[in-house]
């Protein structure tokens, strides 16, 4: 069972950050959440009922595969591995996040899960996890998000789940978390929040980042296995900061390896159309929890822009806040151009096709490669797989065999 | 301005008021106008509406662009209000001029990122000087408050709290222990703008905080007509009314609203 390297004090803080700023409609429900969790986590039994599952419904654990080619490519310098979390049930790995959180709505004895999403990942993962454990499910997803992500809609509501398109604000991810707080400050007796994310008021962080820590503690002893020794860096793309929380704080204690966070930076840091909350954030508090928010000087949010969905969001961690603040994080952002060539790069050079959020990762390893010492060991968290993008990185490529199958099909209806 | 005492000052001596007050009510009325929807002159005339109906106490909502809180209609309401260009000086520009001009104390609403963005202490320098009592932030609970409550104090401000049918009896204990000016008793589950029976959910919450707390007690959320109001005589000092009165804003235009407020007046007596 995992031991946090990081633990919020008693009032759900990391440093200045984290907290409860919660409506007092949905404490009680809080406090039993934060006990509930409490106790499976002091439950030894609960946590070997997570690894089974997981290993028995979502191939864990996943491999570590070494990036020869793409290392190659880059000069062939140093080496690359990346953590197979695409290779999980539902292709990402918010999956061991909704089955984690599942287990616990199986021993508070709710009926009903609702869940935000912006990619649709953590919808589908939700839905999936729903049907699987006999739970009825309704999903809020934005707007703009329902356009960019159809395939996943389409999944969610084959899988039994009421998908609803939010249409307030800007109708993405941060406009379906507010809409699933509504329904929650009303269905709280029968219904739990699958938050998909390490963000939000306190236990989410904690909860969520303690599912997704399954990553790093794999990670750590499979890089152990084939090198004798822990990785010199590991990169992960970061939207709410969970998979990034995942398979950075096992190595936490572990100072001599280099954590590096990516962000979205959409069409450039200086065109203020991205979602580098560390770059062009400020510290707020919104959602329900204080931290780093894309805002404006009067605490209004603002327009967040991604070419991957899931990390199109104004907030971020506030466990990542802190680790940025105490420089034991750092972070970095990559374009939406230099994530579509990352991503052409990693299909050509290994046939792997990552979901566009994981390969800003990618990226980011991509672009600093002139300045990686040679023999660095460089560890990339593949957060997911890219079929769910295919609409996005086929329009992205500009593929005209695409496009003319799209109006084919469109003219046989 | 001490809140309490004039709240108790027009309540009649039966139902919550002081031996010999200015006027004798047998419940408050509390509106609410969200700053900037539809507009700056409509959120006047509203306010000279309530002027004229005498109304006894009004709370200004600051927009924000996540009023997860909320309903459709006040959602709405605050992202027009943001669309319509309303900043921070708007807000106390309406508070300043509405306190020159009618005679009903006024509060502050919003969520909480707005007053700390602006610092705590600036927030209540800013509604003090421009003719506040105090505020409502309806996702700061007590224990987010930090400096807050000694700015208030500072200040002379009412943080009002909020207790819901959902909290236990120990947790209302502590709530009402912070009391403040008045206590905002939430009628029932979910957002605001949906109706509300009144069901034994809102008299229970009435009864609960009652043995906690001497401060008068306001019910919000939901609350439509005058006959909701009458049904709370005696059980509760002021009946808050929201989004009831900007419906009828948007269906009816002003002739409807002020008829709307006129009956929610006489239900008073
Ligand atoms: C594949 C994938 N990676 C990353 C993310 C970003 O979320 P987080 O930062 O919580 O890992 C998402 C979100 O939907 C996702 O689908």
């Amino acid at each position: 069972m995992p031991t946090q390297a990081i633990n919020p004090d008693a009032s759900g803080y990391y440093g200045d950050y984290g907290g409860m700023f919660i409506p007092e409609i949905l404490r009680t429900t809080f406090d039993e959440l934060i006990a509930a969790f409490n106790e499976a986590k002091a439950d030894a039994g609960f946590w070997q009922s997570y690894v089974d599952v997981m290993q028995n419904y979502s191939c864990r654990p996943t491999p570590v595969t070494p990036l020869g080619n793409f290392a190659e490519t880059l000069g062939g310098k140093f080496q690359v591995f990346c953590k197979r979390e695409d290779l999980n049930h539902t292709g990402a790995h918010k999956a061991n996040n909704c089955m984690g959180q599942g287990l616990l709505v199986q021993r508070m004895n709710k009926k009903r899960v609702i869940a935000e999403t912006g990619a649709g990942q953590h919808g589908v993962a939700t839905a999936t996890m729903a049907a699987r454990m006999g739970l009825e499910c309704t999903v809020y997803m934005g707007a703009v998000d329902v356009e960019r992500q159809r395939p996943n809609v389409f999944w969610m509501e084959q899988l039994g789940a009421t998908v609803i398109s939010v249409t307030e604000g800007t109708a993405t991810l941060k406009d379906a978390i507010n809409a699933a707080m509504r329904d929650w400050s009303e269905s709280m007796e029968t219904t739990h929040y699958v938050l998909g994310t390490t963000c939000g008021p306190h236990p989410f962080p904690e909860m969520v980042a303690w599912f997704q820590s399954i990553i790093g503690q794999e990670s750590r002893q499979q890089m152990l296995k084939i090198n004798g020794k822990l990785p010199d860096k590991i990169y992960a793309c970061v939207g709410g900061g969970s998979n990034a929380s995942g398979v950075f704080l096992p190595f936490l204690e572990d100072k001599e390896v280099e954590l590096v966070g990516v962000e979205a930076g959409g069409h450039g840091l200086d065109s203020g159309q991205h979602a580098a909350r560390f770059s062009g954030g400020t510290v707020g508090v919104a959602q329900g929890y204080k931290t780093y928010f894309f805002q404006d000087d009067e605490g209004q949010m603002m327009h967040t822009h991604s070419i991957a969905a899931g990390l199109d969001y104004i907030g971020v961690s506030p466990i990542l806040s802190h680790l940025h603040d105490q420089k034991r994080i750092r972070f970095t952002s990559a374009t939406d151009d230099a994530v579509i060539s990352a991503t052409k790069l990693l299909m050509r050079t290994e046939g792997i096709i990552p979901a566009l959020e994981s390969a800003h990762a990618f990226a980011a390893v991509v672009e600093e490669a002139p300045d990686i010492p040679d023999g660095t060991q460089v560890l990339i968290n593949l957060s997911g797989r890219g079929d769910k993008d295919i609409f996005n990185i086929a329009e992205a490529i500009g593929d005209e065999k695409w496009d003319e199958f799209l109006r084919a099909k469109a003219l046989k209806k | 301005m001490n809140l309490t005492k004039y709240l108790k000052n027009r309540l009649d001596p039966l139902f919550g008021g002081t031996e010999s007050p200015e006027t004798k009510r047998k419940i408050l009325l509390m509106t609410h106008v969200v700053v900037g929807y539809p507009s700056l002159e409509a959120n006047w005339k509203m306010l000279e509406a309530m002027g004229e109906a005498d109304v006894d106490l009004v709370e200004l909502q600051m927009p924000f662009s996540e009023p997860s809180a909320d309903g459709p209609l006040f959602v709405k309401a605050n992202q027009e209000a943001l669309r319509n260009g309303i900043r921070w000086q708007a807000y106390f520009d309406l508070m300043k001029r509405a306190s020159e001009r009618f005679d009903f104390p006024m509060l502050m609403m919003g969520y909480c990122n707005t007053a700390f963005s602006m610092g705590f202490e600036n927030y209540c320098v800013n509604i003090r000087k421009n003719g506040g009592e105090g505020f409502i932030i309806p996702d700061l609970p007590l224990e987010e408050y930090g400096d807050l409550f000694e700015y208030s104090r500072q200040h002379d401000l009412d943080p009002i709290m909020l207790c819901t049918p959902t909290n236990t009896e120990e947790r209302l204990r502590k709530i009402c222990g912070h009391g403040s000016g008045f206590i905002y008793c939430v009628a029932r589950k979910g957002v605001t703008g949906k109706n509300t029976e009144l069901d034994i959910s809102a008299e229970k919450i009435l009864q609960q905080c009652r043995l906690y707390t001497d401060l008068p007690l306001a019910l919000g959320f939901g609350l439509s007509h005058a006959e909701d109001l009458r049904r709370l005589h005696g059980k509760a000092e002021i009946a808050i009314v929201g989004s009831a009165l900007l419906k009828t804003w948007e269906a009816e235009g002003e002739t409807g609203y002020r008829k709307h407020l006129l009956s929610l007046a006489a239900a008073r007596e």
